[in-house]
């Protein structure tokens, strides 16, 4: 996950006073891109976790274990390969497509955490996702014993795989093109092995994670950081640089909280 | 085969669930792109068209879901 910083940011690395070059990286730009990737890295390796363990329950760690090694060895190849691509692309170009994807990403997210939290659409529940999983592998295993180990393993391998390539995606498109993979490789880390640890630790899927909210923030965080990109990627030249990512996010977040009131108004009106 | 059409869908619904909402994006972003392009001189409107264009979108998306899922 650790790519190559290929794009400088004059402001993330220079020479420093007494003449020496190194990281002059500052917490305020960091400090978005770690937290970014971790509250998104957060809500993906809880839903990886809940198949995951779904499916150590049910047929036992092995093909579960198999799975998720395969499905990390996998991204792991998939990032060592395109990985350094990346210093190959223009820097407008990277910003326009990977502002284009946050965009998408993080209006997909915001969209459907809005609809959450006006109650038009049911929240996530991770014990649900995880009764369901386990109610369907029960299923498979009264059907054809013989191939279940291997749909065990493919359950548990896609989980990681589709999970894990969204938190690729997130730390590449938060952290690449500003000199921030490392920053944000760690934020991911950082939930992974926290979810990796507290699942496993306690064996169960991790409920109580308020993944709407999660979704929420970092649904606001991914678009403010695509509208920015974007416009960066057109020769837009926000007024005060890098603070403007925070007047967006605080924009999206109250327009976000005002649909989430309209909605429900909305909806009362439609019973009465 | 159908396995791998099938984690493809997935990969590009990571990106897309509700089309109207990823086309009216992609058409905020065409616009803006025109305008900056067209009239750098103008590119501070091009990054308001943006900012506002996406906020609109996304209050217009989630009401028409709110309404279309209350619909009989």
């Amino acid at each position: 996950m650790l790519l190559n910083t290929c794009h400088t940011n004059p402001r993330v690395v220079g020479p420093s006073k007494n003449g020496s070059i190194g990281l002059m990286m500052t917490w305020t730009v960091a400090a978005p891109a770690i937290s970014a990737a971790f509250l998104s890295s957060l809500v993906e390796a809880v839903e990886a976790l809940t198949i995951v363990l779904a499916v150590g329950t049910v047929r036992g760690w092995r093909p579960a274990g198999l799975g998720a090694v395969a499905g990390l060895a996998l991204l792991a190849l998939i990032v060592l390969a395109l990985g350094p691509l990346l210093d190959r692309v223009p820097l407008n170009l990277l910003q326009l497509a990977i502002g284009i994807l946050l965009l998408l990403f993080g209006m997909r997210w915001l969209r459907k955490a809005i609809l959450r939290a006006a109650g038009v659409i049911p929240l996530h529940d991770e014990a649900i996702a995880y009764a369901t999983e386990t109610a369907q592998l029960r299923e498979q295993a009264s059907l054809d014993n013989a191939r279940l180990d291997w749909l065990a393993a493919l359950a548990s391998f896609k989980a990681v795989m589709i999970e894990g390539l969204e938190v690729v995606f997130i730390v590449v498109a938060v952290g690449a093109g500003r000199g921030l993979i490392i920053p944000a490789s760690v934020g991911a880390i950082a939930a992974c092995l926290l979810v990796a640890g507290i699942g496993f630790a306690i064996h169960r899927p991790l409920a109580r994670v308020p993944e709407n909210t999660l979704k929420f923030v970092v649904g606001v965080m991914l678009s403010a950081f695509g509208v920015f990109w974007i416009g960066e990627s057109f020769g837009v030249d926000w007024p005060g640089k890098d603070i403007a990512i925070i007047v967006f996010a605080a924009l999206f977040f109250v327009v976000a909280l005002g649909t989430v009131a309209l909605t429900r108004r909305v909806g009362r009106e439609a019973l009465q | 085969m159908s396995a791998v059409i099938r984690v493809l869908r997935q990969v590009a619904g990571l990106f897309v669930e509700d089309g109207w909402l990823a086309l009216a994006i992609l058409g905020i972003v065409a616009l803006a792109a025109v305008l900056a392009l067209l009239m750098p001189r103008l590119s501070p409107a091009a990054g308001a068209l943006l900012l506002f264009g996406c906020l609109g979108v996304l209050v217009a998306n989630v009401m028409r879901a709110a309404r279309h899922d209350q619909e009989p």
